[in-house]
């Protein structure tokens, strides 16, 4: 019997890729570090690492571990919204403008209309679901490029935000109003989850829900019709048309849905109170662009997607430790993009593995068949 | 309206320079859409040789010596786009858009680490360059000229000649619409994409440095450039991938731009009272109402976004 070589299962190589861009990430952030400040960069870098970690008592350790989960929650809800799309070929940049729409919508659905916490999701995910179909409709009908009015919807939908929002923010500061103030019943409900985060009020069930909502992304893709046909568009969208499939609708939908899961995310943030829109952003919000990160990161694979999710929150968050006198948090959005970056070597790194392991077959086989011609000869 | 004539010609200018970049790039076959970070590395590469320039020093070697700076910053900083999407035939989008973000990023963290150097109670990440700005702009009556319109005009008139006129030029275009074809009568396609990619770096950059002069005179680089390499990806498309229509187109969305910068000044926009966040957002909107016009019948580069395989037919 043959060992099988463990390399050439499609999820290990995948695996393996992820780490290797994890492992160079962290050190070329390692080395920007260096170049800043050489005396600190050791510590920096593991302060990032380390997170929540950072702090010595488990009951801290266990809130700010809440405290990531809840902002993980939102980064998984973008990352599956690009790679939903990007399983039929679109590359959804605009998952930050969606992201941005369900937050716009959810908190003035809680603040201005005081609606329950299912409602104001619900409201949201409609939002979105028409903010990305624009996208599909500009792709499928007029031939624009998605990654363009991708970006163009984010600073359209970040000053229709500013400018709906200011309509509920306090009077004295740029920020909206507290939701846990003025419309208890909108917060999101914990179901006893706080308890298990020493007693972290904003860990909700946005965190079990986008979990939930990966597995159905996850079976929507692998196992039912839509999510076949809507691969084979990827892989093909000639073949596609030519099989009878509607591949102008599939780009609709699928755009629609994407853009329904990443205005998801913002309402699983911004329901929970634990952050503030504020009226006077000049910038979008990140969650969007690292949800690209995470998509890549996670493989393309629903469940990947999670565990990357997490370790892109995991660092953003650690950014916050690194020492302030010499270093600026944003040293993990440097070492996102640096992942970003080189899962665009993803494909070369499984040429490469793919090369190695079929080099060594050939070779086994190649001895095998030599052992053989000496046993006939012996004959 | 002088002062609208101003901001129209100056964002125009930027959007011309950063659109005719694209424009190379596009028509060697790689799709840029890191142009907005190339132009966020650039300006920081320009506003860092102003901010640590001497005072006093002679005018026009200031200007000589920013464009210097910028040009080096941004031509590095495309050939990581080069590298990845060339030799190691990576998904453009992917590494585009990480350049884009890692631009910013890195701006930010490089800025604040110097701020921080040089007085540990600034952690801001804006860069002031009051003085050396001054030597950008001329008086023309009360009209502020600012020497990036001429740039501007100069590398029109240059981008034309080269794409059109020249053996480089035909050659590089070659290499856009079918790789292989080039190949087959000797162009060396790894070489041309290489060269297109890196033109559009130092296009993308003068871009960012002229974007980063116009009208302010200091930059927070935590904002980046707030879109407008994409905006200019979208003049580039509007103007159908040919330097004399990209020119008009930017003239038409750097309008839409100035206006937010001015209409207070103009009595009969002041006096609708639309809220100002609605102007911020104008040139988005006309753009994706352009592009849902005109991106029908797209002349688009016909090997555009495809990594070059010699064995393909």
């Amino acid at each position: 019997m043959k060992k099988k070589n463990i390399l050439q299962s499609e999820g290990v190589q995948s695996l393996l890729a992820s780490l290797i861009c994890i492992v160079l990430g962290l050190l070329l952030g390692y080395i920007v570090l260096l170049f800043i400040n050489p005396a600190g960069a050791g510590t920096a870098i593991m302060a990032v690492i380390k997170n929540f970690m950072n702090y010595s008592k488990a009951a801290l350790q266990a809130k700010n571990f809440g405290n990531t989960l809840v902002k993980t929650a939102p980064l998984l809800m973008c990352a599956l919204s690009v790679l939903f799309c990007y399983k039929v070929g679109l590359f959804n940049i605009g998952a930050a403008g969606q992201y941005v729409i369900g937050t716009c919508i959810s908190i003035y659905a809680a603040l201005a209309w005081h609606l329950p916490w299912w409602l104001c999701l619900l409201l949201a995910l409609c939002a979105g679901f028409v903010y990305g179909a624009v996208v599909g409709l500009l792709k499928a009908y007029c031939n624009v490029n998605e990654v363009i009015s991708g970006i163009m919807l984010n600073w359209i939908g970040l000053y229709l935000t500013n400018m709906i929002l200011t309509g509920v923010k306090e009077s004295t500061s740029p920020y909206t109003l507290h939701i846990r103030t003025y419309s208890k019943g909108s917060i999101l409900p914990t179901l006893g989850l706080d308890k298990l985060f020493s007693n972290n009020e904003y860990v909700s069930i946005a965190i079990p829900l986008a979990i939930l909502i990966t597995i159905a992304i996850k079976i929507i893709l692998d196992k039912t019709r839509f999510g076949f046909e809507l691969k084979a568009t990827g892989f093909n969208k000639n073949a596609a048309k030519y099989a009878g499939m509607a591949e102008k609708s599939n780009i609709i939908v699928t755009l629609a849905i994407g853009g329904a899961l990443a205005a998801l995310g913002g309402a699983f943030l911004y329901l929970t109170d634990y952050e503030l829109w504020e009226c006077t952003s000049s910038a979008v919000p990140g969650m969007g662009f690292n949800g690209i990160a995470a998509a890549f990161l996670g493989g393309l694979n629903p469940i990947g997607t999670i565990f990357s999710s997490y370790f892109i929150q995991h660092i953003t968050t650690g950014g916050a430790y690194v020492d302030k006198t010499h270093y600026s948090s944003q040293i993990s959005d440097l070492i996102s993009a640096l992942i970003i970056y080189l899962c665009g070597f993803v494909g070369f790194m499984k040429l490469v593995m793919k090369r190695r392991i079929a080099v060594a077959e050939e070779r086994s086989k190649v001895t095998g068949e030599v052992i053989e011609n000496k046993k006939g000869g012996k004959k | 309206m002088l002062l609208l004539l101003q901001y129209t010609l100056i964002f125009a200018s930027v959007l011309l320079l950063v659109a005719l970049g694209g424009c190379y790039s596009e028509h060697s076959g790689v799709i840029n859409l890191g142009l907005e970070g190339i132009m966020v590395i650039g300006a920081l590469g320009g506003a860092l040789v102003m901010r640590f320039l001497p005072t006093g020093m002679n005018g026009f070697l200031v200007v000589i010596l920013t464009l210097l700076g910028a040009i080096v910053f941004g031509v590095a900083y495309s050939a990581l786009l080069a590298v990845a999407c060339i030799n190691f035939k990576a998904d453009q989008t992917i590494v585009g858009t990480a350049l884009n973000i890692l631009g910013t990023a890195l701006a930010t963290v490089l800025v604040k680490a110097i701020n921080m150097s040089i007085n540990p109670d600034d952690v801001s990440s804006t860069i002031q360059y009051v003085e050396a700005k001054k030597s950008f702009v001329t008086y023309i009556g009360s009209f502020q000229f600012n020497w990036f319109m001429l740039i501007a005009v100069i590398v029109l008139i240059i981008a034309y000649v080269v794409l059109y006129k020249t053996k480089f030029g035909l050659r590089l275009m070659a290499c856009g619409e079918h790789p292989q074809a080039a190949a087959s009568v000797g162009i060396n396609v790894y070489k041309m994409r290489w060269a297109g990619v890196l033109i559009s770096g130092v296009f993308g950059s003068l871009g960012g440095i002229s974007y980063i002069l116009a009208g302010v005179s200091e930059w927070k680089f935590e904002n980046g450039v707030a879109g407008f390499g994409f905006l200019a990806l979208a003049v580039m498309i509007f103007g159908q991938w040919k330097p004399t229509r990209i020119a008009l187109a930017a003239l038409l969305f750097g309008l839409f731009r100035a206006l937010s910068n001015v209409y207070i000044g103009i009595a009969f926009l002041a006096n609708l009272n639309i809220p100002s966040t609605v102007y911020n957002m104008l040139p988005y909107v006309i753009c994706l109402l352009v592009l849902a016009l005109t991106s029908k019948n797209s002349k688009a580069p016909k090997a555009e976004g495809i990594p070059y395989d010699p064995g393909q037919r």
